[in-house]
């Protein structure tokens, strides 16, 4: 359905295919730069991008589905990413992921808090191996951790978030 | 910006505006040593400098005559970083905190002295070494490609330039293409990022190929799990990578290049771009390199997650905007690659050996290394070792070397060296194969890695103690490679899924002996029938994993027991009774009622109902749950 929201949604969009210049072979950065101001990629924007760049919906939906960085549902606001790396896999790494999947109260097969604060990921190499284990949240490496230490992070990002609505 | 650009004048101005410069203070901004604070760090020293009066400077642009402090990529000594290195006098600084500026200032930077409690200390010897080429660590490398990582300023073109940086280009500008050619393939130099291939023999044969339009990428889709040297290259010296493209460019006829850089390297995407920048902006890339030259403009791509595009046809297709799948070669990418016209793609450590080679010439650069590997290759070294980090070594050094001189040793679980730790190397990752004891003192090359089931890969080597499985690690790379599987062929897809399901049975003890025959007919089946190399070495860990630790694979099938203790499923556990005090704390925590017995009296577990989750060891303050 088109609504007057749904148009200013697309705006953005249009504005980021346009810097482009329509050009299929960019494809990736421009979902990428979609994906960064939208946080996750709808259906409708994919098959906007297709008909922007002249292309099938089938094509673009098949880029979005190869890749993991891109993602079809909504993330939470904080993205942690647990590295299951070699180096942090010998050294637990998946223990952790457990404990901070525990403490937000994660049930199996879902990966993002109710209150979309909180999005939990594993990736494969962080490239912070002499940190191991490791994870980031938004991009920001937390390395050397302990299950505590982990669980530290996020409830300092949670007291933050909270002063934060508070002042609001 | 058609002015030529004159890199002795811009060298000589950076000379001369640092010149007064009285102490430099240096950061490492790695990725490591960021997540230790070293932002902060540099913030602190700006703060305290100019608390006392004296002229702090972060950018060269003038001249100057205070305190320079700078952060710099990689050092590589991740293990002790944060690192502060005061110059001159190249006093090194380990796991510096914000509360020690102000300490290192006065005593370091006011002054000459050396605050003791800070510098490198060897825990077996108890020996200090303030000086940061004294630490073994160092002294024990041979660091070329590395060498500026560490020392210069990346986001600093100038001081790249005064070390000597784009000359080599320049020098390439004035050579014939097929000079440029015979001399990378007389240098031995071979691809860094895993296969081998003679780096000179692929620009000559992209050289050869007539086209109205060619393009060189650089590989930095860097995905293998526990590898990390080219993410240090690209934030530490990413200028080094750029000249050793505008040389491939000018070797090859290329007037486009791409650097593709894993998303999950966001500082190193951020420098590299900073740095392509930087050059355009000097005149260095553009419509005329040097405002002299031919064309050549670099773009730089973020990848979006699969390590299938590591693969160079993968990679094109992905550079293309389309799904990142391999396409069967022939062609390769020197007849049709990039939107089918000619293409070299290199890996960042390959083309950041370039100017290298140039500067020093083939015949030295092959003075190092061994007959059939010359030079230096990088190896990030993590797992179960003192110092983890990133080292580069000559072609040839030895596991022990490495292991022992450099890392300083194995670790147990509780990071305590253990001399008899050892138990293998990973090396290559999920492509590469595991080195035992007896391959300690096999000289590292291509060849000699080959001919015992693994790879040099892309510089992987992850050390693993005793106390590791070799079955887990064979599944754990098994499930990487498998959800990395880009699904266009068969053998692969599937042939990856079902040897991952069979691994799953051996580790949670439901395989049979047949099944294990099974695991090894399919690793031959994938090996061989696989289109792109992802498949062609996915086998390689479970191969050489069951021909130097079989038993172990035995042991988990027959007597469904796991020697290392670490698989979930085939541990039991059970209370030792004479250190249980009957307190009921474990019984309290068992999410299955699974632990029973009479107040103050020792409790049981009942095997049957245990789902092996582990709470009750963790819940026990005594030590009595035995695994």
């Amino acid at each position: 359905m088109i609504s007057v929201q749904n148009i200013l949604a697309f705006e953005k969009a249009g504005q980021i295919i346009e810097k482009y210049g329509y050009n299929k072979a960019k494809l990736i950065p421009i979902l990428q730069e979609i994906q960064n101001e939208y946080r996750y990629l709808p259906e409708e924007l994919m098959v906007y991008v297709a008909t922007m760049l002249g292309t099938t919906s089938s094509q673009v939906y098949g880029v979005a589905s190869f890749y993991s960085y891109f993602t079809l549902k909504l993330k939470g606001k904080y993205i942690i990413k647990v590295c299951d790396g070699t180096a942090c896999h010998v050294k637990k790494s998946m223990h952790i992921r457990d404990a901070v999947r525990s403490y937000l109260k994660l049930e199996n097969g879902q990966d993002t808090t109710p209150d979309l604060l909180f999005t939990v990921e594993t990736v494969s190499c962080l490239g912070a191996c002499g940190l191991a284990p490791a994870m980031t949240v938004n991009d920001e490496v937390h390395g050397l951790l302990t299950d505590e230490a982990a669980i530290a992070v996020i409830k300092d990002i949670q007291e933050k978030e909270k002063e934060q609505a508070s002042h609001e | 910006m058609s002015e030529t650009v004159n890199l002795k004048e811009r060298a000589a101005a950076y000379q001369d505006n640092t010149k007064d410069i009285q102490k430099r203070i240096i950061v490492c901004a790695g990725t490591g040593c960021m997540a230790g604070g070293a932002m902060k760090i540099i913030a602190r020293f700006e703060e305290l400098i100019k608390a006392q009066n004296l002229k702090v400077t972060l950018v060269i642009d003038k001249h100057e005559d205070g305190i320079h402090v700078s952060s710099s990529g990689c050092q590589g000594f991740c293990q002790m970083g944060p690192l502060v290195t005061v110059y001159p006098g190249k006093i090194m600084y380990c796991k510096v905190k914000p509360e020690d500026v102000e300490e290192i200032i006065n005593t370091s930077v006011l002054q000459d002295g050396v605050v003791e409690r800070l510098v490198f200390t060897q825990k077996s010897t108890g020996k200090a070494y303030p000086h940061k080429d004294d630490v073994p660590f160092y002294k024990n490398q041979h660091r070329m490609v590395l060498a500026k990582c560490g020392n210069i300023d990346p986001h600093d073109i100038n001081e790249y330039i005064a070390a000597g940086g784009y000359a080599q280009a320049e020098k390439a500008l004035q050579m014939k293409p097929e000079a440029i050619c015979a001399l990378i393939m007389d240098s031995g130099l071979k691809g860094r990022g895993g296969g081998g291939f003679p780096t000179g023999r692929k620009w000559d044969l992209t050289r050869i190929n007539e086209s109205d339009k060619k393009y060189i990428i650089c590989n930095g889709d860097e995905g293998d799990p526990g590898a990390f040297m080219d993410r240090s290259v690209m934030e530490g010296n990413p200028h080094s990578v750029i000249e050793g493209m505008m040389i491939a460019a000018l070797a090859i006829g290329a007037d486009e290049g791409y650097v593709y850089v894993r998303a999950e390297y966001p500082l190193a995407v951020k420098r590299i771009r900073a740095a392509v920048e930087s050059a355009t902006a000097a005149g260095i890339l553009g419509e005329k390199m040097f405002g002299k030259g031919k064309p050549f403009t670099v773009t730089v791509m973020e990848g979006a997650g699969a390590f299938v595009c590591g693969e160079e046809t993968a990679l094109i297709a992905s550079v293309e905007g389309k799904r990142g799948m391999p396409t069967p070669k022939p062609p390769y990418p020197a007849q049709k690659g990039l939107f089918g016209k000619p293409t070299v793609i290199n890996n960042v450590e390959t083309l950041a050996s370039v100017p290298i080679v140039m500067e020093m010439g083939p015949e030295n650069f092959k003075k190092l290394g061994t007959t059939t590997a010359s030079g230096t290759k990088t190896f990030a070294v993590t797992g179960h070792v003192v110092n983890t980090g990133l080292i580069e070594v000559p072609f040839g050094t030895t596991l022990r070397q490495i292991v022992y001189n450099i890392a300083g040793g194995v670790t147990d679980e509780n990071g305590n060296v253990s001399p008899d730790g050892f138990k293998a190397v990973q090396i290559g990752g999920p492509s590469g194969g595991c080195l035992t004891k007896e391959h300690l003192d096999l000289p590292l090359d291509y060849q000699n890695l080959t001919s015992i089931g693994a790879m040099v890969g892309s510089g992987g080597l992850v050390v693993m103690n005793q106390n590791t499985c070799m079955v887990e690690i064979a599944r754990f790379f098994m499930e990487f490679t498998q959800n990395e599987s880009c699904g266009k062929c068969v053998v692969c897809r599937e042939g990856t899924k079902q040897m991952l399901d069979i691994l799953t049975d051996i580790t949670q003890g439901r395989a049979t002996m047949e099944q294990l025959d099974l695991l090894e007919e399919l690793a031959g089946v994938v090996k061989t029938a696989s289109l792109c190399g992802l498949g062609k070495t996915a086998p390689n860990p479970v191969l050489s994993t069951l021909k130097y630790f079989r038993d172990e694979y035995i042991e988990h099938i027959v007597n469904k027991r796991c020697p290392a203790g670490q698989c979930q499923a085939l541990k039991e556990y059970r209370i030792d009774p004479d250190k249980c005090i009957g307190c009921g704390a474990c019984a309290r925590k068992c999410p299955v009622g699974a632990i029973s017995g009479e107040r103050k009296q020792p409790h049981v577990i009942d095997a049957k109902v245990c789902i092996k989750c582990g709470a009750c060891k963790d819940t026990c303050k005594f030590g009595a749950v035995l695994v």
